[in-house]
């Protein structure tokens, strides 16, 4: 062991399918392939059932209050009889609501969430997909669930929709080019935009705090850009029930209500995820390059147990967010997105630009 | 193989979603009514369609997201190969990206940022 960094070798579900594939098992492909929807499909299922818990939890707590209790012990039970009374609940279409586009927008929203969650690296053995052109890939696919919000909204005929929709386009096409540059510094420091890659490039030091100043400044504008394009308090216009009922699906109820809850919270799981994976390393345990007692010791809790830890704490901010920060009005909104994040991402991928010429960073990159 | 992956994730997308409203479909109640099925107003009796013409400022903000957009999504192969074209390549982006903050400035100073 002289070289821990080079030990970190990813197997992809698909390198694991196509070798089957090439070694003419075709039985064992096929089960990959029925092991990775199966295994997303549980996840996904699974993973909102938590974080809608937690998010009551946490809520509550901030509150002093207990949150759910009846259902369960501790009310752990609670999110499971909520799904299971959503799904008992009439399915209502609106009069003069664009029937095909009412139904297609819960689809197109948990679309964009599968879709990034089949690339996202949870550990050197646990990740599904991953493409040469990974972060460009995962930036296309989460603008899809923009999409789904505005067909939802337009399609139900309802005024409030139709103000919640286009308040949440704006905001999500605003903040989508601040995410997106800020994204581009962690892609010039690894120079790869594979996902696995750029967390295997930060086996020396996250990018976070590689580069000084730079890197945080663009997780500081990633996070809150991020938060931006899920709608989340404290930027939430486009849902404000104190002012707009409930936004883009007031009109939607029983389970096309639920899909569209669901994607909302596995776009927070996304998000945090991809701050993870980008700018804190993913899966990847805390080192510093040249202790090589203290990286041994950090190498004994599990890449996957690294990866979760970071991903709940950085949902668990943004719950955080929510209990802090009041929500902002529409033209606060746009003045931060194109006259203070935009100008700052700007300078700042600029700053990175001049940290990778002259190796201005911690730890070089080999 | 990544991107049958990323093909059969869509079939499952459309999968659950779907098998979730079949399900619902079967179990749930149906009893459509014309006061039941009116578009929420705040139990006012509905006045007019919802499609209407909407305010010009969410256009303005998608016309400036397109342009901002597409250039980041060109810096991206700039991004990748960006050690191997050093300083030349950082003058290059340089003069790309003002002639882009020029048009943001434009903008700014035409109060196209402004919210009305």
């Amino acid at each position: 062991m002289v070289n821990l960094q080079t030990s970190w070798e990813v197997r992809t579900l698909s390198q694991r399918a196509s070798e089957a594939l090439a070694g003419g098992q075709l039985g064992l492909t096929t089960g990959y392939l029925f092991a990775g929807l199966a295994g997303l499909a549980v996840f996904l299922a699974a993973m909102a059932l938590v974080l809608v818990y937690a998010e009551r939890k946490i809520a509550a707590h901030f509150q002093c209050r207990l949150g759910p209790m009846r259902v369960g012990w501790h009310g752990i039970l609670q999110s499971v009889a909520d799904s299971l009374k959503l799904l008992l609940k009439e399915d209502i279409v609106p009069t003069d609501a664009d029937r095909f586009l009412h139904v297609l927008a819960p689809f197109m929203s948990l679309l964009a969430a599968i879709l990034v969650l089949v690339m996202l690296p949870m550990s050197p053995a646990l990740q599904v997909a991953d493409v040469n052109i990974g972060v460009l890939y995962v930036t296309a696919v989460s603008g899809l669930g923009a999409l789904g919000i505005l067909l939802g909204g337009w399609s139900s005929n309802n005024k409030w929709s139709l103000l919640g929709a286009m308040r949440a386009g704006a905001q999500i096409i605003s903040y989508e080019v601040s995410a997106t540059l800020s994204l581009l510094v962690v892609v010039l420091f690894s120079g790869t935009l594979q996902l696995s890659k750029i967390v295997q490039s930060q086996a020396d030091g996250w990018w976070i705090w590689r580069a000084p100043g730079v890197g945080l400044l663009a997780f500081a504008i990633y996070l809150i850009a991020s938060v931006a394009e899920i709608n989340r308090t404290p930027f939430d216009i486009s849902e404000g029930e104190s002012e707009l009922t409930a936004g883009f699906h007031t009109e939607y109820s029983g389970m096309r209500f639920a899909f569209f809850f669901l994607a909302e919270f596995i776009n927070m799981f996304v998000v945090s995820a991809l701050a993870a994976t980008l700018f804190l390393g993913g899966w990847m345990p805390f080192h510093i390059g040249g202790l090589a007692t203290f990286n041994a010791a950090m190498d004994l809790i599990p890449p996957g147990a690294w990866f979760a830890a970071k991903s709940a704490f950085l949902i668990f901010v943004i719950m955080w967010f929510r209990w802090t920060f009041p929500r902002l009005r529409i033209d606060q909104l746009m003045r931060l997105e194109w006259k203070i994040l935009l100008p700052i991402g700007f300078v700042n991928l600029f700053l990175a630009a001049m940290a990778v010429l002259f190796g201005f960073y911690f730890f070089p990159v080999q | 193989m990544d991107y049958i992956f990323v093909l059969l994730s869509i079939v499952l997308a459309v999968l659950f979603v779907g098998g979730g409203l079949l399900v619902s479909r079967l179990v749930a109640p149906h009893h459509p009514g014309a006061l039941k099925n009116a578009p929420y107003e705040c139990g006012e009796k509905v006045f007019g369609s919802a499609h209407v013409q909407f305010n010009v400022g969410y256009y303005l903000f998608g016309l400036l997201f397109l342009v901002f957009d597409v250039e980041a999504a060109f810096l991206y192969p700039w991004a990748v190969v960006f050690r191997e074209v050093g300083i030349a390549g950082l003058i290059e982006a340089g003069i790309f990206i003002l002639v882009l903050v020029v048009g943001l400035v434009y903008a700014w100073r035409k109060g196209a940022l402004e919210w009305v």
